[in-house]
C-alpha cells in the first residue's frame, strides 16, 4: 500500500493530494454519466439524427438541388387550408375538452378519495385502451349503419340515416374521446393539491360559494389547467390515427399531409419541410406554457 | 338525501345536481365506446348490432383461424415484449445515473430522454423510415423495437426516476460502507426497494409497444407487419366484425394493464 | 479492532461554500472521538469524507498507515450507522445483520452464527426473524448498530445516530453505546450537535464550527477550558459577562477578577464565563472579588428543586436551581437583590477568538 501524497504539492499544503482525488472525481463523474449513454446514443440514432435529416432534406427540391420551395408551397391555398382545418380541430377538440373535463376533474376533486378513485376507471381505461380501438368503437356508433342512425330511425326519430362520422363532427367527437383524459388527470392532480380549508376560508370571509370558487378556486387550478390545455391541443397537431379514420378524407390535418407527401407522393422535401414547422410549432408552444405557467406540460402524463 | 350539504361551504347536493347530471354523462362517454363492442362482437348475424339478436363465437373464430391476423398479433407481443425488456434496461440504468450525477450533464441527459415524447408521432415515424430505408431495417422486427424502445423511454425514465427519488439513497451507501461494490449495492438493495417503479415503467413501455400505431405503419410490413397496422387498414376499408372481437380481446388485456398499474400504485403508496 | 487515523489537511469546497477548511485530526487506536458542531458546521462532511462518500478536494486520510482516500467505500471495512438507521426493508432483521457477512462470501452456518452473536450484543437476539418495519425506533437503531460491528470493521462511523429517539430512549442508548464501545475497543467516530450527549459518549469531543476544529480536547477540558467564546457558548448552558482589562488583572463591572490562570484577560476585552452550577449562593473574599450582584426575578417550585431565575448585571437571565431542603440558606424573594460569588477556580475568561 503506497501513502498517496502529491509530493510535488507539497509546497502549498492545501494541495495534497489535490489531483488524485480530481482524477478519481472525474473518473466516477464519467462512469456513472456513462450509464445514460446507451439510451441516450438510441434516441439520438432513431429520433434525433433522422430529424436533423429530415431538416436538411426540406432545403432541396428532388433533383437535389438546394431550394426553399418547400417552405414556400407552404403558403399555397392547398395547404393553407390544412393548416386552418387542423387548427380548428384542434381549437375545437381543446375547448370541448376543457368544458367537459373541468367538471369532473372538479367534482372527483371534492370527493373523498376512495370514491374518486372508484370513479377515475371511468378516465382510466379509456386511457389504457387502444386509440385503434377506440376509434372502430366511435365509428361503429356513428356511421349511417351505426347504432345512434339505426336506433333513430328505428324509433321514427329521423326518417335518413344523419351524417355523424366521416366529417369534421365525427373526428372531433373521437378526437375529444382520447384527449379527454390527457386534460383530466393532470387538471384533477393540481385540483387536489389545493387546500380544501382555503374554500372555508373564502366562506368564512364572506364569499358565497360561487365567488369563492371563482375568486378562490378557479386561479388556483389555471396551471393545472395550463398544462392540460397545453398537452391536448399540441397532441392534436399532430394526430393522425383519429383523423385519418373518422375524418373520411374530408378533414385536412397536418399529419396526414405529411403522410401523404410520402406515401402517394414520395416528396420527401415536401414532408420534411412540413415536419420541421410542426415541430417548431409545438416546440414554440410548450416554451410558452412553461414561461407562463411554469409547468412542465409532459410532467406526468403518459 | 338531496337537501344536504354536500360541502363544508353548505351548498346541497340539490343545488348541485345539474353538476352530477353533467358529469355522470362525461363518464358515460368515456367509458361506453370501451365496452360497447363487447357485446356486440359476439353477434351471431351478419351484421354489428346492439343489442346483438343471436349470440355466437363467429368473429372469435374468424380472427383466430386466420393466419394473417395470427401473424401479426405474434409481431406485436414479440415486439412489445423485447421492447419491453430493453427500454426497462436502458431507461432504468439512465434513470439510476441521471439521479446519482449532480449538475449540467444530468440535467441535459433528461431533456434527450424525454424529446421522444414531445417529439409528434408522425415526425418520428417519417424519421425512421427513412432512416430504416438506408440501413435495411423497413420491415423488421429489429427496426420496430428500436423505434418502440425509443418511444417508451420517457415513461421508464420518470417511473424510476419517481421511485428513486423517494428512495433513500443512504441505503445504497450503507450497502457500500457494509462492502458492497456500487453494482452489487445496486442490484442487493436499490432494485428491490424500485421494483414497483420499474414494472410499472416495464408496463408503460409494453403499452406504448403494443398500442403504437403511425410508426408501425411506416416501418412494419409483409410478414412483419403489427397487429395495429393491420387493425387500421382494415377500419379504414371495410368494417368488418373481425375486428369487433380482437377489439374486445384488446379491451380485456387493457383491464388487466390497468389492474396491474393501479396494483403497483398501491403497493407504491403502501411502503 | 484498534485503527489508527490520521487526517491531514482535508478541504472541501461546494461552490462558494467551504464544508471542510484544511481541517487535520489524529484519532487513537481504540479511542471514542465525538465530532461535535452546530448544524452546517462540516462534521458530516468530514464523517462522509472517512466513510467515502465524499471526496475531499485535498488531503489525505490514513487508517493504520494506509491511504483511505482513493479506496472505494466498499473496500473500507468500516461500520456505519446512518442518522435513520438505513436498515433494508425487504429484508428480516437477521438477513440485515447478515448482509455484510455474505458479502464477504463467510459460509452460511458461521454466518448465522455471527449475526446470532451481534443481535445478541444489542440484545435484539429474539426478534432477528422480524421484518424491519416491525420495529420500533429504538429496535432499528440496534440492528443498524449490529450491522456494522457484526463483521469486525475497522472503524465504527456513527452520523447523530439517536436524533430520531425520545429523550429517554436516547440517555439510555448513550449509556449502552458507552459500555459496548468499552468492550469492544473498536476506534469510533460519532457526529452529534448534542453536546451533552458528547460529553457522556466521548474519550475525546473535536469541536467543529464553519469546517474548521475549533477545539479537541477531553471533555472536561472542553468543558472546563473552552478555548474561545463559541466553545464556551457550545458548551453547557452558558451566559457571559463583558470583562475589561484592568492595570492589577481584569474587572468585571469595576471589581477584580482572580481566575484560576491568572494571566487571561490581563490585556484584551474579555468574557467572562456565566454557568448556573459554577454559581455560588455565598462566599468569597472580603475585597469582594468574583461577586456579581444580581436580583431574583422568579422563584418556582418544581417538586424536586426550586428553580430560581435571575437577573445578572447586563439584563441577561439565567435559571439557578436550589433543593428544597433550603441547605443554602433562605430562598430569596420575587425582586430581591442577591449576591453571588465564583470560586477563581471556575473563573474562565474567554475571548471572541481562540
Amino acid at each position: 500500500m503506497t501513502m498517496a501524497i502529491d509530493l510535488k504539492g507539497g509546497a502549498a499544503p492545501a494541495t495534497l493530494n489535490e489531483r488524485l482525488l480530481k482524477r478519481h472525481d472525474r473518473r466516477e463523474r464519467t462512469a456513472l454519466s456513462l450509464l445514460t449513454a446507451p439510451g441516450a446514443l438510441l434516441i439520438l440514432v432513431v429520433l434525433i439524427l433522422p430529424i436533423g435529416w429530415l431538416f436538411w432534406l426540406s432545403f432541396f427540391d428532388a433533383s437535389g438541388e438546394p431550394t426553399l420551395a418547400n417552405y414556400a408551397r407552404m403558403l399555397r391555398p392547398v395547404y393553407v387550408k390544412t393548416f386552418i382545418s387542423t387548427f380548428q380541430v384542434a381549437g375545437l377538440v381543446t375547448a370541448a375538452c376543457v368544458l367537459l373535463g373541468y367538471p369532473v376533474a372538479y367534482l372527483l376533486s371534492q370527493l373523498s378519495e376512495r370514491t374518486a378513485g372508484i370513479l377515475m376507471i371511468f378516465v382510466i381505461l379509456p386511457f389504457w385502451t387502444s386509440v385503434l380501438v377506440r376509434t372502430y368503437a366511435w365509428l361503429v356508433i356513428l356511421q349511417r349503419t351505426g347504432l345512434i342512425n339505426t336506433w333513430l330511425t328505428g324509433a321514427g326519430i329521423i326518417e335518413e340515416p344523419m351524417p355523424l362520422v366521416h366529417n369534421l363532427l365525427g373526428t372531433v367527437i373521437g378526437m375529444v374521446h382520447v384527449m379527454l383524459p390527457f386534460l383530466i388527470l393532470p387538471l384533477y392532480a393540481s385540483m387536489r393539491a389545493i387546500d380544501p380549508v382555503l374554500m372555508r376560508a373564502a366562506a368564512n370571509c364572506g364569499a358565497t360559494p360561487a365567488q369563492a370558487f371563482r375568486q378562490v378556486f378557479l386561479p388556483l387550478s389555471l396551471p393545472g389547467l395550463a398544462a392540460g390545455i397545453g398537452l391536448v391541443f399540441v397532441l392534436c397537431l399532430g394526430f393522425f390515427v383519429t383523423p385519418a379514420l373518422l375524418g373520411g378524407g374530408r378533414v385536412a390535418m397536418w399529419a396526414m399531409q405529411i403522410a401523404d407527401n410520402i406515401a402517394v407522393y414520395g416528396n420527401w422535401g415536401a414532408a420534411s419541410a412540413l415536419g420541421v414547422v410542426l415541430l417548431a410549432v409545438t416546440a414554440l408552444i410548450l416554451v410558452v406554457l412553461r414561461r407562463i405557467f411554469k409547468v412542465d406540460t409532459f410532467g406526468g402524463a403518459r | 338525501m338531496l337537501g344536504r350539504p354536500a360541502t363544508t361551504t353548505q351548498i346541497t347536493h340539490l343545488q348541485r345536481l345539474w353538476l352530477y347530471v353533467l358529469v355522470g354523462l362525461v363518464l358515460a362517454f368515456l367509458i361506453i365506446p370501451c365496452l360497447i363492442v363487447i357485446p356486440m362482437s359476439f353477434s351471431g348475424s351478419q351484421y354489428l348490432e346492439f343489442p346483438p339478436r343471436s349470440w355466437s363465437l363467429q368473429w372469435y373464430q374468424a380472427y383466430l383461424g386466420s393466419p394473417e391476423w395470427r401473424a401479426a398479433t405474434f409481431v406485436s407481443f414479440r415486439v412489445a415484449l423485447l421492447t419491453t425488456l430493453l427500454a426497462t434496461v436502458l431507461g432504468t440504468i439512465a434513470a439510476y445515473g441521471i439521479a446519482r450525477v449532480r449538475g449540467l450533464l444530468p440535467a441535459a441527459a433528461r431533456g434527450v430522454f424525454m424529446l421522444p415524447m414531445l417529439v409528434p408521432l408522425i415526425l418520428v415515424a417519417i424519421g425512421c423510415f427513412f432512416v430504416y430505408a438506408r440501413l435495411g431495417l423497413n420491415g423488421t422486427i429489429l427496426g420496430l423495437v428500436l423505434a418502440h424502445t425509443v418511444l417508451a423511454l420517457p415513461f421508464v425514465v420518470i417511473a424510476v426516476s419517481s421511485g428513486l427519488a423517494s428512495y433513500d439513497m443512504n441505503q445504497e451507501r450503507v450497502a457500500q460502507s457494509l462492502g458492497a461494490s456500487r453494482p452489487w449495492a445496486f442490484l442487493t438493495v436499490t432494485l428491490p426497494q424500485i421494483k414497483l417503479s420499474v414494472m410499472s415503467g416495464a408496463l408503460f413501455a409494453f403499452v406504448t409497444s403494443f398500442d403504437e400505431v403511425v410508426v408501425a405503419l411506416f416501418i412494419s410490413s409483409g410478414e412483419n407487419a403489427t397487429l395495429t397496422r393491420l387493425m387500421f387498414a382494415n377500419i379504414r376499408d371495410q368494417i368488418d366484425p373481425t375486428v369487433a372481437a380482437i377489439s374486445s380481446l384488446l379491451i380485456g388485456l387493457s383491464v388487466l394493464l390497468l389492474v396491474g398499474s393501479q396494483l403497483l400504485r398501491r403497493g407504491g403508496e403502501r411502503r | 479492532m484498534r485503527s489508527k487515523v490520521a487526517i491531514q489537511k482535508i478541504s472541501k469546497a461546494y461552490g462558494a461554500f467551504i464544508a471542510l477548511d484544511d481541517v487535520s485530526l489524529d484519532i487513537n487506536p481504540g479511542e471514542f472521538l465525538t465530532l461535535l458542531g452546530p448544524s452546517g458546521s462540516g462534521k458530516t462532511t468530514l464523517l462522509n469524507v472517512l466513510a467515502g462518500f465524499v471526496r475531499p478536494d485535498s488531503g489525505s486520510v490514513t487508517v493504520d498507515g494506509t491511504e483511505f482516500l482513493t479506496l472505494p467505500p466498499h473496500r473500507r471495512n468500516l461500520g456505519m450507522v446512518f442518522q435513520n438507521y438505513a436498515l433494508f426493508p425487504h429484508m428480516s432483521v437477521r438477513s440485515n445483520v447478515g448482509y455484510p457477512l455474505r458479502l464477504r462470501g463467510v459460509p452460511k452456518a458461521e454466518l448465522d452464527r455471527r449475526a446470532g452473536e451481534a443481535l445478541d450484543l444489542v440484545q435484539m437476539g429474539h426478534l432477528a426473524d422480524r421484518g424491519v418495519h416491525e420495529l420500533s425506533g429504538g429496535q432499528r437503531q440496534r440492528v443498524a448498530l449490529a450491522r456494522a460491528i457484526v463483521f469486525e470493521p475497522s472503524m465504527l462511523l456513527m452520523d447523530e445516530p439517536l436524533s430520531a429517539l425520545d429523550k429517554k430512549l436516547r440517555e439510555h442508548m448513550q449509556l449502552e453505546l458507552k459500555r459496548l464501545h468499552q468492550r469492544l475497543g473498536t476506534t469510533t467516530v460519532y457526529v452529534t450537535h448534542d453536546q451533552r450527549e458528547a460529553l457522556t459518549l466521548s474519550d475525546r469531543i473535536a469541536l467543529i464550527n464553519g469546517g474548521k476544529v475549533v477545539q479537541l480536547g477531553t471533555p472536561d477540558e472542553i468543558y472546563d477550558r473552552p478555548r474561545n467564546k463559541f466553545v464556551a457558548d457550545f458548551i453547557g448552558e452558558t451566559r457571559f459577562l463583558p470583562v475589561e482589562p484592568g492595570a492589577s488583572g481584569p474587572l468585571l463591572y469595576g471589581r477584580a477578577l482572580k481566575t484560576r490562570d491568572g494571566a487571561a484577560g490581563r490585556n484584551e476585552k474579555s468574557w467572562l464565563v456565566v454557568r448556573p452550577e459554577r454559581l455560588r449562593w455565598r462566599g468569597g473574599d472580603d475585597d469582594g472579588s468574583n461577586r456579581i450582584d444580581a436580583e431574583a426575578t422568579d422563584v418556582i417550585y418544581q417538586g424536586d428543586s426550586y428553580l430560581i431565575t435571575v437577573r445578572l448585571p447586563d439584563g441577561a437571565e439565567i435559571d439557578l436551581r436550589r433543593s428544597p431542603d433550603m441547605a443554602g440558606g433562605r430562598l430569596p424573594d420575587r425582586g430581591e437583590g442577591i449576591r453571588l460569588w465564583l470560586a477563581p477556580e471556575h473563573t474562565i475568561l474567554v475571548t471572541d477568538h481562540a
